[in-house]
């Protein structure tokens, strides 16, 4: 990560010495300072879940959607740049329509991720314009080819998945993702609750406060049309998620110290308290805070719970 | 250049008495597992048969195909651009097009240049999702699925026939044996029509093709 492009990253029409395009890595970076937006696929449909924040209390509820539809068999869950974002539902809403007009039937979802891809594909080539930032994840259900789900990134490529994850907390998605081990036996209905319990779970509540959980999915379930999950479906699956994000043993070590900080506030009385900045580190399962201690200049944090040093990382 | 209509017959363009102009019969039909397509083999410029042993069975992609009838001129200009279309799709889609994308295709041309046109199609074949199918493109630029389907000035005079022998659910070889015996109806009635029985029957496995010659057509007792 210490690699800085000094002058060779100034446009994206420009490779660095190393062979890289800098515009179009710094676009998906914008895309990992957003918040997160996972899909799966299982056996008889897409899930769709986004962790979206909420920046102010003044907001709308329900406003800044995150997950689009683009057919009505396609949806559309976003990370990166909002306005970018759009920007593309709407290409992509096009050449949906497009497709449907010339060849009479439902557009093939491979056939639309590259598509799109190519479209954002063009914008890292000159140096009059800037890459999109953001990723998408695009999902559907056919009957003929069943659930399908596929990722757009900045550079334009498009990879097809079971599950994926896109945003800040991206990798500790993925690992939840993986451990689900989404076999070919789950049914849309249970994922529904999986997915909420990812979100909670990768959820960061000491730097983002407030958020609201976006869950669509589109299936056998919705009968091939691509929907939010109802309210009633939603709430039983967002109550399964915050009880199992409070009671899952196995996560109460290092999965709740948080990533990249930098300094730590700890309540025993320590010397460097006065040369760092205050932040107080909690536990994210049972919210008390941890102590701190210093061994070789390496930061550990002790949970109250158990005797057990945790280092940083 | 004038324009007339007699029976079935237009005229599309008439100078110094010689007419251009073609007419046909032409069928499809669907059974469980592929579809039979079968036409007569007359071009006629006014009187004159223009040719005797004509295909108007069109390849369009390897398991659709269009019976043309109408202009010829027309017909072959619209089937040469929908090869061109379809083959371009299947490549980008990386996978067989269905029958439904060739009609739709067919009917978008045959609609928006319905003045300038004069091209009645029927086309069928097999896909892996809805396997065997028959669409019918009528002048004008309809689309609409039929279990069979009839077309070309010839077709008139077996409506009759066709309506009261078809069955759902028959087999290859049943199908085979109706669309053989309605062409050879619809031939003996009508001058426009004649020559061999072409057929063809499209199925997972491929095309195979036949040919009637005149000495082996069904007989009926009253022709």
């Amino acid at each position: 990560m210490s690699s800085i492009g000094t002058g060779y990253d100034l446009s994206a029409s420009t490779f660095s010495p190393d062979g890289r395009v800098f515009q179009v890595e710094y676009a998906m970076k914008a895309v990992e300072n957003s918040s997160t937006a996972i899909g799966i696929r299982c056996k008889d449909g897409v899930v769709f879940g986004v962790e979206k924040l909420i920046l102010s209390k003044l907001y709308e509820q329900g406003s800044n959607k995150r997950i689009f539809n683009i057919d009505r068999h396609v949806g559309m869950a976003v990370a990166g740049l909002l306005a970018d974002a759009r920007s593309l539902s709407e290409v992509s809403r096009e050449e949906a329509s497009n497709f449907r007009s010339n060849y009479g039937h439902d557009i093939p979802l491979k056939h639309l991720a590259d598509r799109v891809g190519m479209y954002v594909h063009a914008y890292t080539l000159y140096s009059a314009v800037r890459p999109f930032g953001c990723s998408f994840i695009l999902g559907s259900y056919d009957e003929d080819d069943g659930p399908q789900l596929y990722m757009v990134d900045p550079s334009g490529i498009s990879y097809g998945y079971w599950g994926c994850a896109i945003g800040k907390a991206k990798q500790a998605a993925k690992t939840e993702i993986e451990k689900l081990q989404v076999d070919e036996r789950k049914t849309c209905r249970e994922l529904v609750k999986e997915v909420a319990k990812i979100i909670y779970i990768v959820h960061d509540e000491v730097k983002d406060k407030a958020f609201e959980l976006e869950l669509s999915w589109v299936g056998e379930v919705t009968k091939g049309r691509h929907e939010l999950v109802p309210k009633d479906i939603k709430e039983e699956a967002e109550k399964y998620a915050k009880v199992r994000n409070r009671s899952s043993g196995d996560s109460h070590n290092k999965s709740s110290l948080q990533h990249g900080l930098l300094s730590y506030f700890c309540p025993d009385r320590n010397p460097w308290r006065r040369r760092m900045t205050l932040m107080r580190i909690t536990c994210k399962q049972c919210c008390k805070p941890l102590f701190c201690h210093f061994t070789d200049c390496v930061p550990c944090f002790r949970h109250p719970g158990n005797s057990q040093l945790y280092c940083r990382q | 250049s004038s324009s007339c209509t007699f029976l079935n017959v237009t005229f599309l363009y008439c100078d110094e008495n010689v007419c251009v102009c073609v007419q046909t019969t032409i069928m499809a039909v669907e059974f469980d597992g592929g579809v039979v397509m079968g036409a007569d083999s007359r071009t006629t410029t006014g009187a004159y048969i223009a040719n005797r042993v004509t295909d108007k069975l069109t390849p369009i992609h390897e398991r659709i195909f269009c019976c043309r009838s109408g202009s010829a001129a027309d017909t072959q200009a619209i089937a040469d651009a929908v090869t061109y279309q379809l083959g371009f799709h299947s490549i980008e889609l990386d996978e067989a097009p269905l029958v439904q994308t060739a009609a739709s295709l067919f009917r978008d041309m045959c609609y928006r240049y319905r003045e300038e046109l004069m091209a009645g199609i029927i086309v069928a074949g097999w896909d892996r999702r809805r396997g065997g199918q028959v669409y019918t493109v009528p002048v004008g630029g309809m689309m609409t699925r039929q279990p069979v389907s009839v077309g070309g000035s010839g077709s008139s005079y077996i409506y009759g026939f066709v309506d009261s022998n078809y069955k759902p659910a028959m087999s290859k070889e049943e199908c085979l044996k109706f669309t053989a015996e309605a062409l050879t109806l619809a031939m003996e009635r009508d001058g426009s029509s004649g020559g061999v029985v072409r057929l063809a029957v499209i199925s997972e496995q491929g095309v195979e093709r036949q040919v009637i010659l005149g000495n082996q057509l069904p007989k009926f007792s009253t022709v």
